[in-house]
């Protein structure tokens, strides 16, 4: 509870900051970290990345920023009710909840919850406080299943005993609410499509290759990758992550492993920096024979994402370039569920087995 | 292939076997076709194509005659008109008595519900000079019978065959006479007259006539029965109603609309616009076939004579300089020159530099009246008025007048009131669609409802790059927005496209002129957006920061769980909101502006404060529409606070 004590603080110090200024005639400012590529910086040593220190002032009295500034002391005000009432919401109630017209007026405090959300993460920036501490649950959960067992708010879960479709991973998964009381897996398989995840599952994979399964659809949510990340710090075990081939797969891999440049300062608690990508790889269909009219042609918002990518500090490994040219100069990119066109089960059977055994992924 | 040589042969013999007709024969079968019988079977020619239209066009022909008489006895015009709906079998024959114009007993059941019937009484009532009794039946029932045709004059009618139309198609459609009750004087008596068009001869034929008791004093009504339809909306007899006024403003109207609703459209001008001079024709507008009769018809001696009496700005160095062209002695006389001659004549005519006709046989409704009729009419924040200067099509004389209405009459209201609204939802704010401008058409005042399409002011609209004054537009479209046009020309010769008189003829004369008026109004009504948006970001910049400052304070304080004296820490960031905002100097900055801003003339601008600009002024107490309450004060009012405030 010190810890909560210590956002609300923070909170109160955003009305500190105006009456300050008020008291001193001066317009009052918040400087907000700078949430952009400009200000990330990848950590070579500690193979994350981290967010530089430039800031931006958010000031009141200035037309252009003088809305945001009402909206940013108001969403802090609603943090604050959160942490006095030791409730966790979503962001969307948070929008509801802050919503409101203007006196003597039909102007509304927040016309969309597109102009809250981003007034929330840069609270999360300016106060470094995560998600989780200010009490709000990012929405999207995950799957898990495979040789482990979790203590849910109490109860134990055996994950081996959770069914086809496994125990749900919940948004926040920090001490006390989730502890990992025994992982006797070999490795940990972060699979980004339920599909996959399902066809793994009923096939027992986890069973025949011990390890654990983990699902975010997607891009996997806070919860998945700080219990995945907890996994790895506590029970040591490596983490595969399998993906589509395309620029998105490649970037939520990044992301898993480097952390992401939105929310950069988070990377410390997020990012797994041993994290392996075991496929789909650009080289895959010809190692796996996959015909070519099984590829979806790259469109241009690909090709530009790829090329992007290839310009982070943390693809610059001779072994990624090559991946990335390889796609690039396929012009094709293939999702998981391509697999299905050989056999039903070949992802199980014969991809995943011989990925394993030949030790035939990126780091 | 016998069958078929059989045939041949028979096709071939054929002729032979039928019996011509003779010329003499044929001749038995022709005979003069009168006007009457013409226009009886091509009705759609002069704007009876269905019943609905029927019905607005009698409506206009009688509010046209109306006004015209009205301002040529110089008499500021009352008009009344009352739509009933007709009993089935109409008026007994002999009416009441009191000779107004009543509604049969209603034996046969109560009428029809307005929007179901078919069958209409149209009751047109003014307080014009009233008609000489001996005149009432030609006038009322012959076509082409009247004063307008036989002289170039500005006047609503032009040939003398609206009215008596109108009652040709009520015969024609119900059988009923038409009822004329006149009086020229009130020491004279009024007269009932019942006519109805003998369509063989063009003449009339009286069925009735006699002296009656009448409450006016001097005026005229007449009473169509006729097959109609009501409705309201585009093209309605309202709506004609409604923009006869807007250009008519010295008139005050009065319509009982078959519902018995009756609406007012209040006089808003007390002058009546200047009478018109009669003018002779211009050389350039004649053809070839009229100047030929001309020649014939004159009663000058001379060639030159002619030219220079029956013209008008034909000097005699003109006269000469023609007829030196045109190889012909000054002294021929006219009714020599014809064939080849008067071809040569023609020619020289218009090779030759005349100067423009005289332009006072124009009464264009003016700046003052154009703007008074939209205020009074249309609600909006900004209205202007343009006049153009006269010019020339085929040697007649015209003159384009343009008004802008603008807005939606919000800035006339307080801001309270325009925060009624409710409060926005997700999404809410681009469901908002915006409607076309609203064009209407007037052709020496009288507005024209149909075929907006082939008419030439709708083109110049269309054509004028709406988005240079700040209004959006789609390419060959009328502009968007909240937008009245009004466009008038006034001529001594309007060119329409057909008798039914709806739509100005393409003339590129008249379209430059149009587009010219077009331009500077949109030039107007530019500037005064610019100055509105200039206001609205000032008074934004100020209010955002006071509606904003309320929010701060109030999530601080809760922030501080109420340890924190809200209104002291209010009352310091207004301080500083002024500081930024220039405070007391941007009061006056913008004060100073506006004063620098020369006044627009002709121009009505909608403020908080009230109405700014060449406000018509509300006369003798009479009644403006009921939504434009008026405060006579808020001028005087608005100057006290601004003295006030630059103080």
């Amino acid at each position: 509870m010190a810890k909560s004590q210590s956002v609300e603080q923070k909170l109160v110090g955003l009305a500190d900051l105006v009456v300050e200024a008020a008291r001193k005639k001066q317009d009052p400012q918040i400087e907000i970290p700078v949430r952009a590529l400009s200000n990330v910086r990848f950590n070579e040593r500690k193979r994350i990345i981290e967010m530089g220190k430039a800031t931006q002032a958010r000031t009141f009295f200035n037309l252009g920023m003088a809305k945001k500034f009402m909206q940013t002391v108001l969403v802090g005000d609603a943090l604050a009710e959160l942490q006095r009432q030791d409730l966790t919401t979503s962001l969307r109630e948070i929008y509801y909840r802050t919503k409101h017209t203007l006196k003597d007026s039909n102007e509304n405090t927040f016309d969309s919850q597109d102009e809250s959300d981003p007034i929330i993460e840069d609270l999360e920036v300016t106060l470094a406080s995560l998600r989780e501490e200010l009490h709000v649950a990012a929405e999207g959960r995950g799957s898990i299943v495979g040789n482990i067992v979790l203590v849910d708010d109490g109860d134990a879960i055996d994950c081996t005993r959770a069914g086809k479709s496994g125990h749900t991973v919940p948004s926040i998964c920090e001490e006390p609410d989730i502890r990992i009381k025994r992982c006797g897996a070999d490795f940990v398989l972060l699979v980004e499509k339920a599909t996959q995840f399902n066809r793994l599952s009923e096939d027992k994979f986890w069973k025949r290759h011990n390890c654990v399964l983990l699902t975010g659809n997607g891009q996997p949510p806070r919860g998945v990758r700080r219990l995945c990340r907890r996994i790895h710090d506590e029970w040591r075990k490596p983490i595969h992550v399998l993906v589509d081939n395309d620029p998105w797969g490649y970037y939520i891999y990044s992301v898993v492993k480097q952390g992401s440049i939105n929310l950069a300062f988070e990377s410390q608690r997020m990012a797994i920096p041993n994290v392996r990508f075991i496929g789909l790889s650009s080289f895959d269909p010809e190692k796996h024979g996959l015909p070519r009219n099984v590829g979806i042609k790259l469109n241009d918002k690909d090709i530009s994402r790829a090329k992007e990518l290839m310009g982070y500090d943390w693809f610059q490994k001779k072994e990624w370039q090559r991946e990335i040219k390889h796609m690039l100069a396929s012009g094709l990119k293939y999702e998981l569920d391509a697999l299905a066109n050989k056999d039903f089960r070949y992802l199980t059977t014969d991809y995943l087995p011989r990925k394993l055994k030949d030790k035939d992924w990126l780091d | 292939m016998g069958n078929l040589m059989t045939k041949k042969e028979e096709s071939a013999s054929k002729p032979e076997f039928v019996e011509r007709v003779s010329a003499e024969d044929l001749a038995k079968k022709q005979r003069e076709i009168s006007v009457s019988e013409f226009f009886a079977k091509n009705r759609h020619l002069l704007g009876f194509d269905n019943p609905r239209k029927a019905l607005l066009t009698a409506v206009k022909e009688a509010v046209d005659n109306s006004l015209d008489a009205c301002e040529e006895a110089k008499i500021l015009p009352d008009v009344e008109v009352k739509i009933a709906v007709a009993v089935n079998g109409g008026l007994p024959s002999g009416a009441s008595q009191s000779g107004a114009v009543k509604q049969g007993t209603a034996k046969e059941g109560p009428p029809p519900a307005p929007s179901q019937a078919d069958r209409f009484i149209v009751t047109v009532t003014d307080n014009g000079p009233g008609i000489v009794a001996d005149q009432i039946g030609k006038i009322f029932a012959k076509l082409l019978y009247g004063s307008k045709f036989h002289r170039l004059r500005m006047s609503r009618g032009q040939q003398g065959i609206g009215i008596s139309a109108a009652g040709l198609y009520g015969q024609l459609t119900t059988g009923k006479p038409l009822k004329v009750i006149s009086r020229t004087h009130e020491k004279k008596p009024a007269w009932f007259y019942e006519v109805q068009i003998d369509t063989a001869k063009n003449e009339p034929r009286i069925l009735s006539k006699r002296e009656i008791e009448w409450d006016r004093p001097h005026g005229t009504q007449v009473a169509i029965e006729l097959e109609g339809r009501y409705q309201k909306g585009r093209t309605s007899v309202d709506e004609y109603l409604e923009q006869t006024s807007i250009a008519n403003p010295h008139a005050r109207i009065i319509y009982v609309n078959p519902e018995g609703q009756r609406v007012e459209f209040p006089r808003s001008m007390h002058e009546l616009p200047h009478q018109p001079r009669e003018i002779k024709p211009h050389p350039y507008g004649i053809e070839l076939g009229v100047l030929l009769k001309m020649l014939q018809d004159t009663k000058s001696h001379w060639l030159s004579g002619f030219l220079c009496s029956d013209f008008s700005r034909v000097s005699p160095k003109i006269a000469q300089e023609i007829c030196g062209k045109a190889g012909l002695q000054p002294t021929m006389k006219p009714r020599m020159v014809h064939g080849e001659a008067a071809e040569r004549l023609y020619r020289a005519i218009q090779g030759t530099k005349i100067m423009n006709p005289p332009t006072d046989c124009l009464s264009p409704i003016g700046e003052p009246a154009i703007l008074a009729g939209l205020y009074k009419q249309i609600r909006g924040d900004f209205y202007t008025a343009v006049t153009r200067a006269p010019a020339v099509y085929r040697g007649n004389p015209f003159v384009i007048e343009v008004g802008l209405a603008y807005g939606t009459g919000q800035m006339a209201q307080s801001v309270v009131e325009q925060e009624l609204a409710l409060p926005v939802a997700e999404g809410e704010e681009e469901e908002k669609e915006v409607p076309l401008a609203r064009l209407m058409r007037f052709a020496n005042r009288v507005p024209l409802l149909y075929q907006p399409g082939a008419c030439s002011i709708t083109k110049a609209v269309v054509e004028t790059q709406w988005r240079n004054y700040g209004i959006s537009q789609s390419k060959g479209a009328l502009p968007q927005g909240p937008v009245v046009i009004f466009v008038h020309m006034a001529s001594v010769w309007v060119p329409f496209t057909s008798e039914s008189k709806e739509a100005l003829a393409d003339y590129d004369e008249i379209r430059t002129e149009i587009r010219l008026a077009l331009n500077e109004a949109g030039r107007r009504l530019n500037s005064f957006l610019r100055r509105r948006e200039r206001a609205e970001l000032e008074f934004k910049r100020r209010n955002v920061f006071e509606a904003y400052i309320e929010e701060v304070a109030a999530a601080c304080g809760r922030l501080k769980k109420g340890r924190l004296n809200e209104e002291r820490l209010k009352k310091q960031l207004q301080a500083i909101a002024r500081d930024k905002t220039g405070g007391e100097k941007t009061d006056e900055l913008v004060k100073k502006d506006g004063k620098h801003e020369p006044p627009v003339e002709h121009t009505i601008i909608m403020t908080p404060e009230g109405p700014q600009g060449a406000v018509p002024a509300p006369v003798d107490g009479q009644a403006m529409a009921e939504d434009k309450k008026e405060d006579p004060d808020g001028e005087v009012a608005k100057r006290r606070t601004k003295t006030g405030r630059s103080r």
